[in-house]
């Protein structure tokens, strides 16, 4: 028996090994394709070459779709992580009837089928007469982006300290100025962390994109166009490395910052228990 | 200290004053929150109400009619095409999400029991990959499984097999090992909170009191966890039925799902209320066997017990 209490944890640690590397394993090829000289990607690599990468710049498409994706990746961050910040807020510090369900509600697109949620945004849209553009893929990725908002965010506020607010309250502080010089400065760390987060979201998105775009492509829909041709692959490939790499230090960066503003909250939580 | 306890009642007092009603903790927490709430409802909940009317009408090239009709979800549920697109579908995301939740247990499970202080840097580790663009994951699935790719070219060069197989490609297989691979984070997280939540004194009891630390586990971790486990299944089960990249990148003709067909109906057949009925009777479905999955989880957890 405890022969198999130390073998357990062995067994487990090589399974987990072999799960991140499962989980790995597909991100890996884009950066090792993307240098083959050969536009098919099969070992062994046929030679290195750098030019995928030098071709990028001179596709004038690609810039466009940047700009675009960049565009509204930046709406989308700031209307949800706003939007995000109320709905946070209101759920870690009120109670209130229908509180669960309302949170429920906002948390629904994370379960259902993008899809559906795409297309039932598309058929709304259309019939309120507005035409398909930017703004509508704002809208639908605001919506998709509010969760992660949310989940961020409401591990930044839950634990926080209200006795700091009333103290502010009690000196004389009007509730705007208790926000900004209170609540704010604690968990601005969360709100960088929900910017990010909901940024590198909509930089990704797809689904929703491809229904609600009009005749401007973002990022995504500029691979999925470039998909249909094989010899265009290496080109993806080196555009998917950059793309990786951007979510990596955009990701690496949210989670330094959430972990920051949950220490911080928690540090003032330890300070008066 | 005093000073404020002091001076607080009368501004509350003050303020009660001024208005009665935004003093209430319910008005200010439901006003707080309204500005997500109407944007949850005009861009979730009305979109889907529109839906369901669309599916109970037909249209007529370009004019959509308004009489109340069953037709669409007829077509939907007794066309073959239709039918077999569902029930691939829902074989699909059952078996994904099984499998996903079934490969995330162990992982999920060692980082909450033998994390030790690197139990955040192990989340951080498998969540990464989530973040990298789905569009480029089921893209690299694609070049690891395809005619030339890796898998083929590294078998052949370890000389297990003499040509490239065009098996691994292009059917329901692929489909169902790419949604694995990229809802496993989904899956992880979940099972990790609720293993979070067990309490150690209880795994410590069972094995005082002699159980070895197999049956500790499936009679006190498993069943503990089954919250978790619940959730892991419903979070993959319910978007994987509608996955659209998957089945039209790696899926080919055998591998097509229901998504496929809903989009072609707002696409190129240009057929909305047909559509709109398809996606209302995956959702159905979906949900049936999603709560009928819940219904089994629990049983097996009082069985366990």
């Amino acid at each position: 028996m405890t022969a198999m209490r130390r073998f357990l944890p062995g067994w487990l640690s090589s399974y987990a090994t072999l799960y991140i590397l499962f989980l790995y394993l597909p991100v890996i090829f884009l950066p090792i394709f993307s240098i083959n000289t050969a536009a098919t990607p099969k070992f062994p690599l046929s030679g290195i070459t750098l030019h995928w990468y030098e071709d990028l710049p001179k596709t004038p498409a690609l810039i466009d779709a940047t700009w675009n994706s960049l565009i509204v990746g930046v709406s989308a961050s700031i209307l949800s992580t706003v939007l995000g910040i109320l709905a946070a807020r209101s759920i870690t510090r009120y109670r209130y009837p229908g509180r669960r369900a309302i949170n429920g509600l906002i948390m629904a697109p994370l379960v259902l089928p993008e899809v559906i949620v795409a297309i039932s945004m598309l058929l709304v849209m259309l019939q309120l007469g507005l035409s398909l553009s930017l703004f509508t893929v704002v809208l639908g990725h605001v919506l998709v982006c509010i969760p992660y908002s949310m989940t961020v965010l409401t591990s930044g506020f839950e634990g926080f300290d209200r006795s700091l607010e009333e103290a502010s309250a009690d000196l004389g502080e009007s509730a705007f100025g208790t926000f900004r010089r209170v609540t704010l400065p604690m968990v601005a760390p969360a709100i960088i962390s929900s910017l990010l987060v909901c940024f590198t979201i909509s930089l990704d998105e797809f689904i929703i994109a491809f229904f609600l775009t009009g005749t401007e492509a973002t990022l995504p829909i500029y691979i999925w166009g470039q998909l249909r041709f094989a010899a265009k692959l290496p080109g993806v490939l080196a555009l998917g490395t950059l793309l990786l790499l951007a979510s990596f230090v955009l990701m690496t960066i949210a989670e330094i910052l959430r972990r920051r503003a949950a220490r911080r909250t928690q540090n003032e939580e330890g300070l008066h228990a | 200290m005093t000073v404020a306890a002091e001076g607080s009642p009368p501004l509350r007092m003050a303020g009660a004053r001024r208005n009665p009603l935004l003093q209430s903790e319910a008005v200010q927490g439901f006003a707080l929150i309204s500005p997500t709430f109407v944007y949850a409802l005009i861009l979730l909940v009305l979109p889907i109400l529109v839906v369901i009317a669309h599916s109970f009408w037909t249209q007529n090239y370009l004019t959509i009619d308004h009489t109340f009709t069953l037709e669409n979800y007829r077509i939907a549920l007794t066309e073959p095409i239709y039918r077999d697109l569902l029930w691939r579908s829902l074989y699909i995301s059952l078996t994904v999400s099984l499998l996903t939740v079934a490969l995330a247990y162990p992982i999920a499970y060692f980082i909450s029991f033998h994390g030790g202080r690197h139990k955040s840097l192990w989340l951080f580790l498998i969540t990464i990959p989530f973040w990298t663009s789905y569009l480029l994951r089921v893209m690299s699935w694609k070049v690891i499984l395809g005619y030339n790719g890796v898998l083929n070219s590294g078998l052949m060069g370890l000389g297990i097999i003499s040509e490239p197989s065009d098996a691994l490609l292009y059917n329901s297989t692929a489909v169902i090992i790419t949604l694995t691979h990229a809802w496993a984070t989904f899956a992880i997280l979940p099972i990790f909170v609720s293993l979070e939540k067990v309490d150690r004194t209880l795994v410590e009891a069972a094995t005082d009191l002699g159980d070895g630390p197999l049956r500790s586990f499936l009679r006190v971790t498993l069943p503990l966890s089954a919250p978790g486990v619940i959730s892991a299944a419903l979070i993959v089960m319910i978007p994987t039925v509608g996955d659209y990249v998957t089945p039209k990148l790696v899926g080919g003709k055998d591998g097509v799902m229901i998504a496929n067909a809903i989009q072609a109906q707002f696409g190129k057949a240009s057929n909305w209320p047909l559509g709109a009925a398809l996606s209302v009777t995956t959702m159905i479905i979906v949900s049936l066997m999603a709560g009928a999955t819940v219904l089994v989880i629990r049983a097996l957890q009082r069985l366990a017990r």
